[in-house]
């Protein structure tokens, strides 16, 4: 036991020894915070658009100021002919073109009916959609206001509430995300990469041999990285907290408790990989383009698992990623105690011993 | 030169000699390419969706008919209190609750008017926004022939003004989700390999101790660096190749511009990912630290690309951090070229950037490589 305890104090000297890889892994998880609670959002505003105004009237030019005022677009510009449509959407600046039909204001009078085109650049079928519902809308809104001597009786007037996030923050939604990218990688790749580090170098030889045992090298490599994974969970935790305003409906211990367990959890697949390989390289190349992408695509953290087609919705069961963000946010927003996310938690520690089991039976093997 | 070819020959047999690579290389890529792409789609469908009917008359139940022939919703089932419900939703059980008051149907008819409400989970904000719209239109409609089949004949001079938006959606027509996500997540793949395979390589030698033995030997720093950066060059133009064949006979993404504008464009970009690379290289002792300050940087520069999350959305001085970004302008790019056919012309700003930026980080590069050995 006194070995042991000696053998992880000097795995903790190692790593605090080395002030840069420290700097990193603590600055890192700030910065990347701070920069995505702060930057990314789903939201789509801002979007430039061209209009072709055949019509050139008082009616159209109201229009126009009406969509120009709205926060969703932004610096729009005037063509003169269909041609340019094409080359605008080309220099890939413009995202919409509206195009008001010739005599819109005359027709509106007169026929009570005018057409707008809205041609929007599709192959961002996402802006493309919700730039047509925008202009909908906006032009909708203007009907009314141009109809409002006339009453349209039967009226239903749905009244929607926004539960769980009533301001419709997107930072709410990507805080829980990052939180777990970052938890899951530098976890996985930090005990990944430094167990081959000794393979490669050569000194695990030299520890396997030592009185200590194998099963206790493994633990003294790996407890001193989830005591630095528990400071970065809590410096994200709080950042969250005091930054973003993340409101912590549930439980802190039980939110404390959980990231543990995802943290242990990820530095067991970080072991697994690293009985699989044998040079830093491999190891590197195996949790870094195996896990990041499927990490941030399959997790639920920026696309949601219910529009994927049913294959990657089963893949996605096998991603722990997925359960601690539906943890996270059941915690942080709605407020669930353990009840509502024992089964969450439950796959979780199945996973985390399953990892554990095979890296033990992995490295076994590999000793004979 | 043929120094150079040399160090060429040997960087390529280590690479293709360590069997564990190779998969990792070429096959793990190529894979996520294929299943990933399938992933990224901000498209609501599939909302569970329920009902709190508290009327129990013909136009409640009409109304529910309305959203179960939608297509947007799954109907998981009717509560018979509110409170039942949102503790369903509470569970994660039901996104949209639709509560009909007592009396619906009586207050429509005689008082012209009547509520609904509708309860949302909003953690995702835009989904929310999304379903929010969805849910108004089923009601509009469902309003819009309640009227007119309520309302006089008479009324006709009454007829409201109305302007019809014909929507049109150009070069991709269907609104297909991996037209628009497989060039980008290629671009990832090509920068990740290329990125983490340079930036690691040097630092080994480091690491390793072999960088000093060929200090002392007569192959000079740039016949090194060349020789070394060469064979990633190759193998993300390679990448690149493969994945285009499988976007195109796979997933049957259009290729409406210039081949030959996407593979010169993708010549200089890689060498901005080599110089990050050997950048990165040079300030680590470590590919442990290589490792970290490559994937620190990668996950930047991935989530702040325009790839998944539109750039214009982001405040201003985040806009301003992504023309530091090589995957931003390589994305736009690849998107611009391939779907819409943008010529030299069209994409050449962003071009002359990425020179530049290639001329300044290998400069950066080679002058910090210099310095600290």
């Amino acid at each position: 036991m006194k070995r042991f305890i000696g053998f992880i104090k000097k795995e903790f000297y190692h790593i605090f020894r080395d002030k840069r890889s420290l700097f990193i892994l603590f600055g890192m998880p700030i910065a990347q915070v701070m920069l995505f609670g702060f930057a990314i959002t789903n939201e789509i505003n801002n979007v430039n658009i061209a209009i072709l105004d055949k019509s050139k009237g008082a009616t159209t030019q109201e229009i126009i100021n009406k969509i120009s005022a709205s926060k969703y677009f932004s610096n729009q510009q005037f063509i003169s002919n269909e041609a340019e449509i094409e080359s605008v959407f080309k220099k890939g600046k413009v995202k919409a073109v509206l195009v008001f039909e010739k005599d819109f204001s005359k027709k509106l009078t007169k026929n009570k009916l005018a057409t707008v085109q809205i041609i929007t650049d599709a192959t961002d079928p996402n802006t493309a959609n919700t730039v047509t519902n925008y202009v909908s809308s906006i032009l909708q809104k203007y009907q009314q206001q141009i109809n409002k001597e006339i009453k349209i009786p039967y009226q239903i007037a749905p009244e929607s509430r926004m539960v769980y996030n009533p301001e419709l923050k997107s930072v709410f939604m990507f805080v829980p995300g990052v939180m777990t990218i970052i938890l899951m990688l530098v976890s996985a790749m930090m005990t990944s990469i430094s167990i081959t580090r000794e393979k490669e170098m050569g000194t695990m030889e030299i520890l396997l041999v030592s009185p200590i045992k194998p099963f206790q090298v493994i633990i003294g490599k790996v407890f001193p990285y989830i005591f630095l994974s528990i400071i970065n969970a809590i410096v994200i935790i709080l950042l969250s907290i005091f930054i973003f305003k993340m409101p912590i409906e549930g439980n802190l211990f039980l939110l404390g408790f959980e990231s543990i367990l995802f943290i242990i959890n990820a530095l067991s697949l970080g072991i697994l990989i690293s009985t699989i390989s044998d040079t830093q390289q491999t190891a590197m190349m195996i949790s870094l383009m195996g896990l990041m992408l499927p990490v941030i695509l399959l997790s639920g953290f920026i696309f949601p698992i219910t529009s994927m087609p049913v294959p990657l919705q089963i893949i996605s069961h096998i991603i722990p990623a997925k359960w601690f963000i539906v943890i996270l946010k059941g915690i942080m927003l709605k407020g669930v105690g353990l009840i509502l996310v024992w089964k969450e938690t439950l796959i979780l520690v199945a996973m985390t011993v399953f990892f554990i089991v095979l890296s033990i039976k992995k490295y076994k093997i590999r000793l004979e | 030169m043929k120094i150079i070819l040399y160090i060429i020959q040997k960087e390529f047999k280590q690479i293709f000699r360590n069997k564990a690579m190779l998969p990792l290389i070429f096959v793990l890529p190529l894979i996520q390419l294929i299943i990933l792409s399938n992933a990224a789609t901000f498209e609501i469908k599939n909302i569970k969706f329920s009902f709190v009917d508290y009327d129990h008359s013909s136009f409640s139940r009409e109304l529910i008919d309305k959203f179960k022939a939608s297509t947007y919703f799954n109907i998981v089932d009717s509560f018979s209190s509110e409170k039942i419900a949102s503790s369903e939703m509470l569970k994660g059980n039901v996104d949209v609750i639709l509560e009909i008051p007592q009396y619906f149907e009586r207050d429509l008819l005689k008082d012209k008017k009547t509520s609904l409400a509708v309860i949302i989970n909003a953690i995702d904000g835009a989904a929310a926004g999304v379903e929010n719209v969805y849910i108004n239109q089923i009601i509009q409609n469902f309003n819009k022939n309640v009227s007119a089949n309520l309302l006089q004949p008479n009324n006709k001079q009454y007829l409201p003004k109305s302007i019809v938006s014909i929507p049109s959606f150009w070069y991709n027509k269907t609104l297909n989700y991996k037209t628009f996500m497989v060039p980008g997540i290629l671009v990832l793949l090509v920068t990740m390999i290329t990125l983490f395979l340079s930036g690691m390589n040097i630092v080994r030698e480091k690491e390793i101790g072999t960088l000093e033995q060929i200090n002392v030997t007569p192959v000079k720093k740039y016949q090194f660096i060349i020789g070394k950066l060469f064979p990633f060059w190759v193998l993300g133009l390679l990448l690149l190749t493969i994945g285009l064949i499988i976007a195109k006979l796979l997933f049957n993404i259009p290729i409406v511009g210039s081949i030959l504008l996407l593979y010169t464009y993708t010549s200089v970009y890689i060498l901005v990912i080599l110089g990050i690379g050997l950048f990165i290289s040079n300030f680590t002792d470590t590919q442990q630290q290589a490792m970290f300050i490559a994937w620190f940087f990668v996950v930047i520069f991935i989530l702040m690309s325009g790839l998944f999350t539109p750039i214009e959305s982001m405040p201003q001085w985040a806009q301003y951090l992504t023309e530091f970004n090589p995957i931003k302008y390589f994305v736009e790019i690849i998107r611009m070229v391939m779907l819409k056919g943008s010529s030299f012309t069209d994409i050449a700003p962003l071009f002359i950037k990425t020179i530049v930026y290639a001329i300044i980080m290998n400069g950066l590069a080679v002058w910090s490589y210099k310095k600290t050995t």
